[in-house]
């Protein structure tokens, strides 16, 4: 990027724009090790405890949707973050930026959307903050959730456990969310009963662990970008090839379908309640029923596996057996008609 | 060069229709297919209806798809 | 399953033979170009069968000058500019629409009909309507202009690039440094023209044109076909999507596109000009025609340098084999169209087949 570039809408979209600006823009500026290892959480040593610290912010349009709404989403994205980190969320900041002219009921019921989902996971708003901007300055309603937990002891994640051979989980159905938001936008052609899956992958990521330790070597929660954009992130990190079944993944037809008739690759479409397991082959049958245990997790999946192929790259093996390499998403899915 | 996704009409009032893709319900215009009747499958582009599909060949084509998925799960290298 | 698949390579196998040397096929449509890498089909096919991409990807063959005229309108506060998500991130002289979004004026919309709401909705503004797609998409643009025209809207410019096809095809097959065998046709455009279209293609050229949808079987059958014909020596017309091509076609749509617009000669990126193959609005819409209410410049104009989007789209060339693809010209970094269009033969390359990370 050069003097006189501008922001797009895709530099915030979770793919390949927004990792160009994380790396040439934001990274140089704060130059720590920490950021630099670009976790979904940072992790810092307090003595002998772990603490697990996040931030996040929530833009989504429209504010309510099937399925959620902004508060709701704002606790389940940052605990999340947390959860897939391998810590046990505790509190959240919330703070908000709210429009002039929003109305109060509407703030009210967003606020009781975000308690309710705080206190289903045990976690406290601890302490927040509110601004007020001039209408047109802001679309209703921002909020940002910082949130912190303590690692959960057994847990021993990171890019570097990654090996060839281990197995890949993705805990649900893919693109609930990403599909839904569109299908709500003013000017979408279609009414469809889609859910966004918002929720909380804590009891799941925290079950996990418990359970098989040293075994789970990584987890992300994939949100904007989709599990392409997560899967690339992994390779590139871990720098090592992954390998995934298309037959495998799992989908809603009906979201499927509203993805079709946009022109939408499924894969890069977001998500907000699911996690994807890194585990070792000996016990992914063991990790997909503990997964499959719990509320959200019935429809988990294995869909593929790390290869020891060399190249960072994703590559999708296809219902009739070809191949093909899943890219970084661009950011920005377009509705086309071509 | 054109997306067109098959759907089934549900409801229709003029050249203004509402057809069910998989559970999407999407609106579509059907000035292209004047003789169209709720109930028919027909493919929209751009919002437009373009065709009444032949649903005996459509089905032959879904038959093959389902038999795709056969096929694809004959090989299966990851288990779950 | 299996047997159609065996039964296609037994063909790919025959008319290589007869032959003696490698089949070209051209994929004329672009979401065939597509369909083929996405579904793993591309690795899938033995060696001696060749998979050309066509011109049938209408943001790929648009003329840099019909992309440079719309981007001089986005700075203008009066100028609605209403288009398919398609054009979004095509690359003028001066940036693409993508860039100018943050003025608000730029609407993609998913239907013509939603250029009528804009109108409605915005009586103060003027809409442009960017009008591309080949005859698949022109009857949505004729009748919308149809409504527009009985409802009094006076706010609504359209910029018709409408293309077709056949001529295009025929273009190609008149060029001396072709090597197309036979043509995969295009599923959807089919609908709407039928199959019978390709007739004087078949009789003046001699080659096979068949016509399949979208899905993998659909391919390997009309792949099949083709190959069988060429191995017979006997070309032909005919199509394997009989659920939704007949050989008359869609005479409706026709009639409306007939009604609606006149035929004229066009620029086409990597073919040139080509006689007879653009629509034009008629007459009676001349209060609805952008080029004649708001002074657009439409000028042809030379391609940018280096890039090989023409001889990608004439088959002559693999995105490969350009200079700038991957490095220069990547989807972030477009230089020509096929490069950014999400159907263009460069994006799919890139997208599905390169082994290479961008640094």
């Amino acid at each position: 990027m050069t003097a006189g570039d501008k922001i797009l809408l895709a530099h915030g979209g979770g793919g390949r724009l927004t990792d160009e600006i994380v790396r040439n823009i934001i990274l140089p500026a704060f130059d720590n090790e920490t950021l630099g290892k670009l976790t979904d959480s940072a992790e810092i040593q307090f003595g002998k405890d772990s603490i697990c610290f996040t931030t996040d912010s929530y833009v989504v349009k429209p504010l309510f949707f099937n399925g959620g709404d902004i508060g709701k989403l704002a606790v389940c994205g940052t605990i999340n973050d947390l959860a897939v980190s391998g810590a046990k969320p505790l509190y959240l900041s919330l703070a908000l930026i709210i429009e002039e002219g929003l109305e109060v009921d509407t703030l009210k019921k967003i606020l009781y959307s975000a308690a309710t989902a705080a206190k289903q996971e045990n976690v406290q708003i601890v302490c927040g903050d509110t601004k007020v901007v001039e209408a047109g300055c802001a679309d209703k309603l921002f909020i940002n959730t910082s949130g912190i937990g303590v690692k959960w002891p057994k847990a021993n994640l990171g890019f570097k456990r990654i090996a060839a051979g281990d197995k890949i989980i993705i805990t649900g159905r893919i693109g609930d969310h990403g599909m839904t938001i569109m299908s709500q936008r003013e000017g979408m052609k279609f009414e469809t009963d889609i859910k966004s899956d918002c929720a909380s992958v804590a009891q799941i990521c925290e079950k996990v662990i418990e359970a098989l330790g040293n075994d789970i070597k990584f987890m992300r929660d994939p949100t904007r970008g989709g599990i392409a954009a997560t899967l690339n992130e992994i390779a590139n990190q871990a720098n090592c090839g992954i390998e995934i079944y298309e037959e495998n993944i799992p989908v809603n037809p009906t979201v499927k379908a509203a993805a079709e008739m946009l022109g939408f690759d499924i894969l890069n479409v977001a998500n907000e309640g699911k996690a994807v397991i890194v585990i070792s082959p000996q016990k992914v049958e063991k990790c997909l029923d503990i997964c499959r245990s719990c509320k959200i997790g019935k429809e988990a999946a294995i869909i593929g596996q790390v290869v020891a192929d060399g190249e960072p790259l994703v590559e999708l093996v296809t219902t009739i057996k070809g191949r093909r390499i899943v890219q970084m998403p661009y950011g920005r899915e377009l509705p086309r008609i071509c | 060069m054109c997306l067109a996704v098959p759907a089934r009409i549900i409801e229709l009032k003029g050249d203004e229709a509402i057809a069910d893709c998989i559970g999407n319900r999407i609106e579509a215009k059907t000035t292209l297919v004047p003789d169209v009747k709720v109930g028919d499958i027909v493919l929209i582009h751009a919002g437009f209806a373009i065709t009444v599909l032949d649903e005996n060949e459509a089905k032959k084509t879904w038959q093959l798809l389902a038999d795709l998925d056969n096929f694809s799960r004959t090989d299966k290298r990851v288990s779950g | 399953m299996l047997e159609r698949i065996n039964r296609a390579y037994t063909q790919i196998a025959r008319a290589r033979k007869t032959l003696g040397r490698t089949v070209n096929i051209m994929e004329v449509c672009g979401t065939h170009t597509v369909s083929i890498f996405r579904t793993g089909l591309k690795t899938a096919f033995p060696e001696g069968l060749k998979l050309l991409s066509g011109p049938g990807c209408p943001v790929c063959i648009t003329d840099q000058g019909y992309i440079d005229a719309i981007l001089a309108f986005a700075d203008r506060a009066d100028i609605i500019i209403a288009t398919y998500g398609d054009m979004i991130r095509v690359p003028g002289r001066n940036g693409s629409l993508e860039q100018k979004t943050n003025r608000g004026n730029i609407k993609i919309i998913l239907s013509a009909e939603d250029v009528l709401k804009l109108a409605k909705q915005n009586p103060t503004k003027k809409i442009l309507f960017v009008a591309i797609g080949f005859e698949t998409t022109a009857p949505a643009t004729a009748v919308m202009a149809n409504e527009a025209l009985q409802q009094g809207i006076k706010n609504i410019f359209i910029f018709s690039n409408h293309k077709l096809v056949v001529p295009a095809m025929e273009a190609l097959l008149s060029g001396k440094n072709h090597r197309i065998d036979a043509f995969l046709c295009p599923g959807h455009v089919s609908v709407i023209i039928g199959s019978d279209a390709y007739k004087p293609i078949v009789k003046r050229f001699k080659k096979p044109c068949i016509v399949a949808g979208f899905e993998p079987m659909q391919i390997i059958e009309a792949i099949s076909e083709i190959c069988r014909e060429i191995a017979d020596g006997k070309p032909q017309v005919g199509s394997v999507y009989h659920a939704a091509v007949t050989p008359a076609g869609n005479r409706t749509a026709q009639k409306i596109i007939d009604e609606s617009f006149d035929i004229a000669p066009g620029c086409w990126r990597g073919l040139g000009r080509i006689d007879k193959s653009t629509l034009k609005l008629k007459e009676k819409f001349a209060g609805l025609d952008a080029e004649k209410q708001l002074g657009i410049e439409f000028i042809p104009e030379e391609d940018l340098t280096g890039c090989c989007c023409g001889e990608v789209i004439c088959g002559l060339m693999d995105p490969p084999d350009c200079g700038l693809f991957a490095t220069s010209c990547t989807p972030d970094t477009p230089v020509g169209p096929c490069m950014v269009s999400s159907e263009g033969a460069c994006a799919a390359w890139f997208k599905y087949t390169r082994k290479k990370r961008q640094s």
